[in-house]
């Protein structure tokens, strides 16, 4: 009887003892909509998973799921985590939204944190980062550089976000080039390196000569090195492995700074729900370096454009502007607020085509 | 709207290298169903075939032992999964949705150090005068060799299934495993053959990815086409000639819906979208309205025993 008594007080001691080792550990989860390998953008949030490790070492236990399709089966990935004991999510693609403002309802004591979304809650919050700061840099480059006054862009899915990018990098590009035109081609995916590749091709089979990308793989840097004369842009990540040519430059996103001062604040119970959308000033958007296949006088350009818009002395979207279909929609001057920009569903003036609704 | 900007030659270029992977892995598939087995590692056998022809190639600098290395190495996979099915009597549907899981993580291993490296390029062969020819030469004459290995491997396939004694063997395997073995024929060995026939011809479509189409390596690069090379199969009703009709309209029309978008073309672009699939279905339901059904052993296990 005192050997059965002892051995279930072990097992009571054991048993407390891994509970509170448990207890003391964050557990920190990230979905992933693409594989870690993916070289853009899910390859940087991974990269931010691990400056959380770096950070925080024992004290942190950091979980993850690539892949994960958007729609109803992310509900399933988030709702796995959060019963495996993760204290803070990140969702890190759009189309998590839903999923993760419906999860978060049945854990109110999981965090949430959900990427480039706008629906917010008492445990969700957003963070975004404001890429039209680079797609403006980017629009200017390509504007200045291409030749047959075809611009090419891979978009993915018909959201705001995306659609931001396409009118700021227009907007700059016009802005040196009266005559660049848009060629925009919806690859209804994120990740999907074939099609990619197929879209870039398309574009310079019909005379594109900077092909500008919003999905997350290399595939059309790839494309275009084998096209020869088209120059790209690094997405998400810096993309080096193609630099000088054809990537010239490229929009970073650094997660890494965020994630970290994210998990301090649930360790410390200080995290409350903020709606975070930092751009090039704060760091949350970097500029890769610009190769020396751009000339040093439009490289100077850009990254006096880059500077001023870090400082904070120049907005993007200043107008005059108008929509596409020719009304006012900036005055002279009149910077656009961020409703605006959140919620943006108009091409602007001069681009060419309807935007899938 | 500028059609115009779309240039026919390079439409049905680009359509046939869009068009090849599906086709190579769905024509082995077909051979894999015919015999009675279903093989769901599709996607599993791609992927690894699309890094086991990268990395062969870019380490010897022949595309040409790239295909054989992919060949090898989705057969290999293969392999494990016929040592399931017909040695260990598993699941068909398990292990083949296993192989899948295990080809994806197996691939995104063996790619570590291969990530963002070019590999050497696949020539196109000019053959002299045909490909001389105006437009019928850009379109029909001068691809890389693995289109038209494809091709040649849509009439070997329809030819060995219909008009030989070996096709007549591996249909009888499919159609009724009991008879079959009772008639003295190896049901298991030719299984495990035909398996490895699908298995070197999803790594065949994998690598064509991998070296030609995109060319560069990532992690899941193949991103869903072997899901697509087994629903064509069905829809082909397991026939070769359809397979092949199949895969072209299903790359074909991607391909034109990309071109169409970057033209400025006045249609939806939600429709552009959903027209691969939904063309290539329609057709394809239309045209076996006739009695095709599937292979009656298809997915059930077999052992000599019962």
């Amino acid at each position: 009887m005192n050997f059965v008594k002892y051995l279930a007080g072990a097992t009571l001691a054991l048993g407390l003892a891994t509970s509170a080792t448990a207890q003391d550990k964050t557990k920190v989860g990230f979905i992933y909509v693409g594989p870690i390998g993916d070289g853009g953008w899910t390859y940087e949030h991974d990269k931010g998973r691990l400056a959380v490790e770096e950070a925080f070492g024992d004290a942190v236990e950091t979980v993850y799921r690539e892949s994960v399709p958007e729609g109803a089966d992310a509900k399933r990935a988030i709702t796995q985590m959060a019963l495996q004991g993760a204290d803070l999510i990140f969702t890190t693609s759009f189309g998590y939204m839903e999923p993760t403002v419906s999860v978060a309802e049945k854990f109110p004591d999981v965090k949430f944190e959900h990427a480039t979304g706008y629906k917010a809650g008492p445990n969700v919050s957003t963070y975004s980062a404001r890429f039209y700061e680079g797609r403006a840099v980017q629009g200017h480059i390509a504007g200045k550089m291409t030749k047959s006054n075809v611009v090419g862009y891979i978009a993915s899915f018909p959201i705001p976000e995306v659609i931001r990018g396409i009118n700021s990098a227009y907007i700059h590009a016009k802005k040196v080039n009266p005559d660049v035109q848009f060629k925009i081609i919806w690859a209804y995916t994120w990740f999907d390196p074939a099609k990619e590749a197929d879209a870039a091709t398309a574009l310079i089979e019909q005379g594109a000569d900077v092909i500008l990308q919003h999905t997350d793989s290399t595939a059309p840097q790839a494309a275009a090195k084998q096209a020869g004369n088209v120059i790209t842009f690094g997405q998400a990540s810096d993309m080096s492995e193609y630099a000088p040519l054809p990537r010239v430059s490229s929009i970073i996103d650094n997660w890494g700074p965020y994630y970290v001062a994210r998990t301090k604040a649930v360790m410390d119970g200080t995290w409350e729900s903020v709606q975070t959308w930092d751009g090039i000033g704060p760091g949350m958007v970097g500029i890769g370096d610009i190769s020396d296949a751009v000339p040093a006088d439009i490289k100077a350009e850009a990254l006096a454009l880059k500077d001023a818009i870090a400082a904070g002395d120049y907005h993007p979207f200043t107008g005059p502007l108008k929509k596409q279909d020719g009304s006012d929609w900036l005055g002279d001057g009149e910077a656009s607020d961020d409703g605006t920009l959140l919620g943006m569903n108009f091409y602007v003036e001069g681009l060419e085509g309807d935007i899938p609704q | 709207m500028d059609l115009s900007s779309i240039s026919p030659t390079l439409l049905l270029a680009s359509l046939m290298v869009a068009a090849t992977p599906i086709l190579l892995a769905a024509l082995g598939e077909l051979v894999v169903e015919r015999s009675g087995v279903l093989n769901l590692g599709v996607e599993g056998m791609m992927i690894t075939g699309a890094i086991c022809g990268f990395a062969v190639a870019v380490e010897t600098g022949s595309p040409v032992l790239g295909f054989v290395a992919a060949a090898v190495g989705g057969a290999a996979l293969s392999l494990l999964f016929a040592l399931l099915t017909q040695v260990a009597l598993a699941n068909h549907v398990a292990s083949g949705l296993a192989l899948t899981l295990f080809g994806l993580g197996l691939s995104a291993l063996l790619g570590q150090g291969y990530v963002g490296i070019k590999p050497p390029p696949t020539d196109k062969l000019d053959i002299p005068l045909l490909g001389d020819i105006p437009f019928l030469g850009p379109v029909v004459f001068s691809h890389d060799l693995m289109v038209y290995v494809g091709l040649a491997l849509v009439v070997a396939v329809w030819w060995m299934l219909n008009h030989s004694r070996a096709g007549l063997v591996l249909r009888a395997v499919g159609e009724n495993h009991d008879a079959a073995h009772a008639l003295g024929f190896k049901v298991v060995r030719v299984r495990i053959m035909a398996i490895m026939f699908g298995g070197a011809c999803a790594g065949l479509g994998g690598a064509y990815i991998s070296l030609i189409r995109v060319p560069q390596w990532t992690e899941g690069m193949t991103a869903g086409a072997g899901w697509i090379a087994l629903a064509l199969v069905v829809f082909a009703s397991w026939k070769a000639g359809r397979v092949l009709l199949g895969a072209y309209l299903f790359g074909g029309i991607t391909v034109l819906q990309l071109n169409l978008q970057a033209a400025g073309v006045d249609i939806p672009v939600e429709y552009l979208s959903m027209s691969p699939y939904v063309i290539t279905i329609l057709v394809l339901v239309i045209m076996s309205a006739d009695r095709s059904r599937a292979p009656a052993s298809l997915g059930r296990t077999f052992h000599a025993s019962s």
